[in-house]
């Protein structure tokens, strides 16, 4: 129980019994950030596999059904189980210390939201092992997926939907925490933009991945019991998948890249010493996009035959989200300027941000051209356009992020001399690895191909985009070396590790204790800690409320059990077309666990527990030695 | 002084770009940047106005920013420094706002007006006084990694080379017989799919006789992920002025009827007789619809499979053993197995199909 934070060093299988129960919103903000590493590295790494493939023409490194493999599980790894988690690492970690708030506002909840992913993720991938991955793309259109052989799409499809219960779980949660648990005096208008672009990612995916359960759901049943949704031959139609998969596929680009532009705005105004320039507008244009973001899905679509008039609507709709786009990037570009930019690891990827950002949005303005779309649209323009959204515009953000907020996730620092090489190296690897992607695709090359013949002008480009996918792959290898480093560095010990921070997280003394504050802040204004400082407060914290007991949740085994429960019961799932007799006992003994384990959850009343004031002054004494926090 | 180095900074990029722009440009049987066509050439056209407008915004912000990075630095106005902490301001706001909207309305007419020309196929369905279709139509039919193209008003059918005449509007209806692939002649338009439950309209037209091309053709490609082997869904496109098409229909039409017989004294055409006949046609004349590619036309094409080079020796190896070129094809298993001097027989037979020797 963490009311006894006052200890002695734990043994193994006490620390991994915490993890296993924690419900302590920085613990599981760290379990998502090395889960999402994790799955980001296996990716990457199939990423790697394919470029190698593609060096020469005609190579035979990787046969065709496992590099359609691979580019099934790169996809659906990078955005379902890598850009996801680790965005919701920083959420986890670093919002509810933005709002002033003890926790979120359903800390079980929170712990369910991981370990159904994590579970759906290791489901997943379990593939590989079992019988091999899906083959389908990760859009997975319902032509092909039906017609694939084996079990690769049942594995795709349970393993979603488990994952994807756990990623609607966490938005509800950070929908509910940013609205109700906000301390006194941080009103809308106040909070700061990774806190807003939190609240509207999270409604995003309250509204997104309902399409896609129900996809999914139709494509399970389909393969499970024949039920004909999508078979066209049986009166089941294949566009819907498309559609179903676009209304949710379209707002998951925004559900990522919002918060990657929040992360951003939290990082230049801190090494610019400037406020963020034209908050009010910033807000607005993040609500406006996720608005818009709902709005243009079948611009992936363009060339499936809706007719000139969907398509001109579409492509005037997607035409239109950049303009609140580029209203960001000017905001930030106006924040730098007149500022004092002081060049960290955090804000050279920020800087190297906007460029790259900027040149994957206008690829997306000639995408949405319609006309010019049926030639760009599955060819490697697509495929160079949408990794300058993500590397360019998300990758950056979490490595910027991993820098910025190292220091109060760990009370550790990452190394800056290694931060700049490994942003180097990793930037001109992923500039060598995209740009020229673009001219492949206007010369022709289609996108998702194993291999190529020699005689179409494409050897030259293909060879330089595998050196640069090389690069990245040594820039990321340095960022993990970086992060290993960091566990021999001194503790940080202080507040406000950069010197500028602005928002409420910096306010706090690290190591941040369990209960965050011992006494919930007063924000009087916009940029508390800013403005704390700049009137000389040396605790750079106002407070709400006297030194009192705190109300805090207990842990609880039940979030895991709930989720192995599934986790079974998959495997029952997946075998069960084979007409294997034990598929249908699999299944109910798997639902059977996670059913009691929810009937525990709710008879046993868990009233959480209260840290008396004097564990609070031992703790802080422990922490921060005589005198606790001051 | 200032203004000087900007308008130098803008030329020296533009060089830079219009250097590596001809650069790559790709080849001119497979490129976008090369179109031969009406549909390719107003899609480069597009291509070309998008892309100015996108250099145009990419160059003012990188600018900007570039500038404010620069000039805005702590190592020159020192650690003290404490900006001017600026809320926002409602007239660049605007300004911000408005622009790229104009921008965007500047695209936006070009886009609708070439959306809604693209997709009009009215003619499609025009007779002359006769109740002849004046217009050309093919229907592809996309199956696992081959491409089937009928000629309804002429009542022929071929596989794998698509002939066509060269400047006037060609109609294509779309269809998938298995999974969903897409229609792609990068150098002649850009591509529609092939929907597994309905007809997809759209058109083409072919600026340019494909015969002073390397290989006297375009290139086809499927575009849309379809399997093991989608990246071996190649198709070629020749094209020929109306005289020669006419030439080739009539020589199509006029295979009425051929076929191979089981006893005939030819150990190839037997053996194609016995093993092949019954998904391959040797007939050009026909519908759609068949198991395999329809070989009327094999000894005039460039390619076997789609993407060997055109030898008797590629087609033994692909006869031999298509799963190892093609994974996941269906012509694997469909026949026993043969002995090589069938398998050579078979080639010889096969290559010699022709309409056009």
């Amino acid at each position: 129980m963490s009311s006894v934070a006052v200890s002695k060093k734990k043994g193994f299988g006490a620390v991994l019994w915490d993890y296993l129960t924690t419900v302590d919103h920085k613990k599981l903000g760290v379990m998502y950030l090395f889960a999402g590493v994790l799955f980001f590295a296996i990716a990457g790494f199939e990423a790697l596999l394919m470029r190698i493939q593609l060096m020469v023409p005609n190579n035979d490194f990787i046969s065709a059904g496992l590099f359609n493999e691979l580019l099934t599980m790169h996809g659906t790894t990078m955005l379902f189980l890598a850009a996801t988690p680790l965005l919701f690492g920083f959420m986890n970690a670093i919002v509810p210390l933005q709002i002033g708030a003890r926790d979120v506002a359903f800390p079980f909840l929170n712990s369910l939201g991981f370990w159904l992913f994590f579970l759906g993720a290791l489901f997943l991938h379990l593939s590989f092992f079992m019988g091999g991955a899906p083959d389908a793309g990760w859009t997975s259109y319902a032509s092909l997926s039906l017609y694939s052989p084996g079990h690769g799409i049942d594995f795709y499809v349970l393993g979603l939907q488990i994952s994807g219960a756990g990623t609607l779980i966490s938005g509800i949660n950070f929908i509910v925490t940013i609205i109700t648990m906000r301390a006194p005096g941080m009103t809308f208008m106040r909070m700061p933009l990774f806190t807003w672009t939190t609240l509207i990612s999270s409604s995003l995916i309250l509204f997104a991945f309902p399409p896609l359960t129900v996809g999914l759901f139709f494509m399970l049943v389909d393969r499970m019991f024949g039920a004909n949704f999508f078979d066209h031959t049986m009166g089941g139609n294949t566009i819907i998948w498309e559609h179903l998969f676009w209304i949710f596929g379209h707002p998951e680009v925004y559900i990522l890249v919002l918060p990657a532009f929040g992360l951003f705005s939290e990082i230049i105004p801190v090494f610019a010493r400037k406020r963020l320039f034209g908050y009010s507008s910033m807000v607005f244009a993040t609500i406006l996009i996720g608005f818009l973001g709902f709005m243009v899905w079948a611009h992936h679509m363009f060339t499936v035959g809706m007719g000139p008039t969907a398509n001109a609507i579409f492509a005037i709709a997607t035409m239109a989200i950049a303009v609140p786009t580029g209203m960001k990037v000017f905001n930030w570009i106006l924040t730098i300027w007149g500022g004092s930019i002081k060049v960290t690891v955090p804000m050279i990827y920020a800087l190297g941000f906007i460029p790259s950002f900027v040149a994957g949005g206008v690829t997306g303005v000639m995408m949405a051209t319609a006309p010019l779309d049926y030639q760009l649209h599955d060819s490697y323009f697509i495929v160079a356009h949408f990794h300058y959204v993500i590397v360019g515009g998300i990758v950056t953000a979490i490595f910027a992020s991993m820098h910025y907020y190292w220091p109060i996730m760990f009370n550790r620092t990452l190394n800056e001399k290694l931060g700049f090489v490994t942003f180097w190296v990793f930037f001109i690897g992923f500039h060598l690895t995209f740009f020229l992607q673009h001219f492949l695709g206007l010369m022709g090359m289609p996108r998702r191909v194993f291999t190529f013949q020699a005689d179409q002008g494409w050897d030259l480009f293909n060879y330089i985009s595998s050196i640069g996918a090389i690069m990245m792959a040594i820039g990321v290898v340095l960022l993990v070396i970086n992060v290993l480093l960091s566990v021999k560095t001194p503790p940080v010990n202080r507040r406000d590790y950069w010197g500028d921070g602005r928002s409420l997280e910096w306010s706090i003394q690290l190591p941040v204790p369990f209960y965050n504050f011992k006494q919930t802040p007063l924000v009087r204004g916009f940029d508390p800690c800013w403005l704390e400082k700049q009137e000389g407060n040396k605790e750079m914290m106002t407070y709400a409320e006297p030194l009192g007991d705190i109300h805090m949740p207990n842990n609880s085994i039940l979030p895991l059990i709930m989720s192995i429960g599934l986790f079974i019961a998959a495997f029952g799932a997946l075998y069960h077309p084979d007409g294997v007799s034990w598929s249908v006992p699999v299944i109910v003994i798997g639902l059977g666990i996670t059913v009691l384990a929810m009937i525990t959850r709710s008879v046993k009343d868990d009233h959480g527990f209260h840290v008396h004031v004097e564990e609070v002054i031992a703790t802080e004494e422990h922490l921060y030695g005589k005198g606790g926090n001051k | 002084m200032m203004k000087g180095l900007k308008k130098w900074r803008l030329f020296s990029l533009l060089a830079v770009l219009t250097v590596f722009l001809s650069a790559c440009t790709g080849e001119d049987y497979i490129s976008t940047l090369k179109p031969a066509g009406e549909v390719g050439e107003d899609q480069y056209d597009l291509l070309i106005f998008s892309i100015s407008i996108m250099t145009l915004v990419v160059v003012v912000v990188s600018f900007l920013y570039l500038y404010a990075f620069t000039k805005f630095r702590r190592s020159k106005l020192g650690d003290k420094h404490i900006p001017k902490q600026v809320e926002g301001s409602h007239t660049l706001e605007v300004i911000w706002a408005v622009i790229p909207i104009i921008l965007l309305l500047i695209l936006a007419v070009p886009t609708i007006l070439s959306t809604y020309k693209f997709a009009d196929v009215k003619a499609m369905d025009e007779v002359d006084e006769e109740g002849n279709k004046t217009a050309l139509t093919v229907n592809v039919t996309a199956k696992l990694y081959w491409w089937e193209f009928e000629y309804p008003e002429q009542g022929i059918v071929t596989a794998q080379e698509l002939v066509v005449p060269t400047n006037e509007k060609v109609y294509f209806n779309l269809k998938a017989a298995d999974v969903k692939h897409s229609f792609w002649i990068p150098a002649v338009g850009g591509k529609m799919d092939n929907n597994v439950e309905n007809v997809n309209k759209f058109w083409l037209e072919f600026g340019k006789e494909s015969e002073g091309l390397k290989d006297g053709v375009f290139y086809g490609k499927c575009a849309e992920l379809c399997g093991p082997s989608h990246a071996l869904m190649d198709f070629k496109v020749k094209t020929v002025d109306r005289a020669a098409f006419d030439q080739w229909v009539a020589a199509m039409q006029a295979t009425e009827g051929q076929t191979a017989s089981v006893d005939s004294t030819d150990l190839g055409e037997a053996t194609f007789a016995q093993s092949c006949l019954g998904c391959h046609a040797v007939s050009g004349v026909g519908t759609t619809g068949a198991m395999g590619p329809n070989l009327t036309t094999f000894g005039d094409r460039n390619r076997v499979a789609g993407v060997l080079e055109h030898s008797k020796e590629s087609l033994e190896n692909w006869i031999s053993d298509p799963e190892a070129i093609k994974p996941g094809n269906l012509m694997t298993g469909k026949y026993s197995e043969l002995s090589p001097e069938e398998i050579s027989a078979v080639a010889d037979y096969i290559m010699s199909l022709s309409v056009e020797k």
